[in-house]
């Protein structure tokens, strides 16, 4: 799999550089390379409906990023305990990868999965569902209750967006009481 | 380390930029964008675990009987994952303008001195 | 469509493109969502694409084009019908005896009317995916008009 590995650097180099280059706009495109990558890797990976979704998603992300950085640049301030914030942050991540480190080395290798429960799925999928993309029907027939969450979540994601771009806000009761007083 | 390990170790790897970016950043908009690192490196992360080698994609086909597939299942979980997290995304937005608005900047340690 | 109003959208250009293709880009989006059980795709990938087909509108031809064709209100009660369309195909299946119990035909496998409830329910998403998140950019994009007025 020397594709991925290669692939899987050069997401990290795209996230660097969409970490600390100056211009927010630039910052954005590289996180959009960044993703592209992610796709392919998926693709790679054997999931032609996450390479899709990935794909669409990225492109509206996209927009809604660069909607958000249309305001102008802002020059960075190097003030303030700069050494002993990057000191600490440094620290921490170093701590977090060898904790991750040895997590990793407990899972069952690259390549050979445990499939337990998938194995139902695999086995029994085309004569219960008779649906020709085992994807569409786990998430949908077997595990649907996971979708009715997702629908409410994003239904909450919604309302939440709306509810903070509201136009005006609504004044509480007592405070509209002072102004007719 | 073994080399079967090694994608596993680049997607840590991965995780970890967006999190120096969460923690070390102070414009906004970076953090909004190692949030969505974070968010890329977890969905992939699960992706890798289900991959099996020299599987085949989890389609049936008409003509033959494909025995070899890839995990379908956290495939599924990522789906749903990945369309949540553009929600996310649009909801963090959201409120980095309304804070622009309000203090005219995107520098979080200007935000917490101009308070009021 | 105004192809000659000059304050509104972008250039000409781009506007006699975008006739042409956000056609191709909706139908291909209906066409993913309806076949998400025998190819890849499904209700989430088809519901982006046909949000995406809107915003490209949006931003060729300015918001009120879009805003005719696709009205606000219009937009969240579809939102909460696919929701609810979604909640009504699992309450369905108390005919046959349980929540979300799929006890549509099936048919054949590979053919377009198979597999049972899932083509209903792909519909209810993308209904849901889709206009969910073109509202969401509708609002996004509506405050800045706004905040220039006051």
């Amino acid at each position: 799999m020397l594709e991925l590995n290669i692939l899987l650097i050069f997401m990290i180099l795209g996230a660097l550089i969409a970490l600390e280059v100056k211009d927010l706009l630039s910052a954005v495109v590289a996180l959009g390379a960044s993703g592209l990558g992610l796709c392919i890797v998926f693709l790679i990976l054997k999931a032609p409906d996450l390479a899709i979704t990935q794909l669409v998603v990225e492109i509206l992300c996209l927009i809604i990023l660069i909607r958000a950085t249309i305001k102008k640049d802002l020059p960075f301030s190097t003030s303030g305990r700069w050494v002993f914030n990057t000191i600490v942050s440094f620290v921490f991540i170093i701590i977090f990868l060898y904790l991750g480190y040895l997590a990793i080395k407990d899972l069952p290798p690259f390549g050979y999965p445990l499939m337990r429960i998938s194995q139902f799925y695999l086995d029994h999928a085309k004569e219960l569902v008779r649906s020709a993309n085992l994807v569409s029907s786990i998430i949908l027939n077997f595990r649907a209750y996971d979708t009715l969450g997702e629908a409410t979540v994003l239904f909450a994601s919604v309302v939440g967006v709306m509810t903070v771009m509201r136009k005006k806000g609504r004044k509480k009761l007592e405070e509209k009481e002072e102004d007719e007083l | 380390m073994n080399n079967s390990y090694l994608p596993y170790f680049l997607c840590l790897v991965f995780f970890c930029v967006g999190l120096y970016g969460v923690l070390r950043k102070r414009n906004i908009i970076k953090i909004i964008i190692g949030l969505v690192i974070c968010e890329y490196a977890a969905n992939l992360f699960l992706v890798l675990v289900g991959y099996k080698m020299g599987g085949r994609s989890p389609l049936y086909s008409p003509d033959q009987s494909i025995l070899d597939m890839v995990d379908p299942l956290p495939q599924a979980l990522v789906l749903t994952s990945i369309v949540i997290g553009l929600a996310t995304t649009a909801l963090v937005v959201g409120i980095a303008i309304r804070i622009y608005e309000k203090y005219g900047t995107f520098d979080i340690t200007k935000i917490s001195k101009l308070k009021g | 469509m105004s192809y000659d109003n000059k304050d509104k959208g972008m250039t000409l250009i781009v506007k006699t493109i975008t006739g042409l293709t956000v056609g191709l880009i909706l139908l291909y989006g209906l066409y993913i969502t309806l076949h998400g059980h025998i190819s890849p795709g499904g209700g989430f990938a088809g519901g982006v694409i046909v949000a995406i087909s809107f915003i490209h509108l949006m931003l060729a031809f300015g918001r009120e084009e879009a805003l005719r064709i696709l009205p606000k209100t219009f937009i969240s009660v579809l939102e909460s019908v696919g929701a609810l369309l979604f909640l009504g195909i699992a309450i369905l299946g108390f005919m046959g005896g349980y929540f979300f119990l799929d006890w549509f035909s099936k048919g054949k496998p590979f053919e377009l009317f198979s597999a049972g409830s899932i083509i209903f329910s792909n519909i209810a998403i993308a209904l849901k995916v889709g206009l969910g998140l073109f509202g969401i950019f509708l609002v996004l994009i509506l405050l800045k008009f706004t905040s220039k007025d006051e």
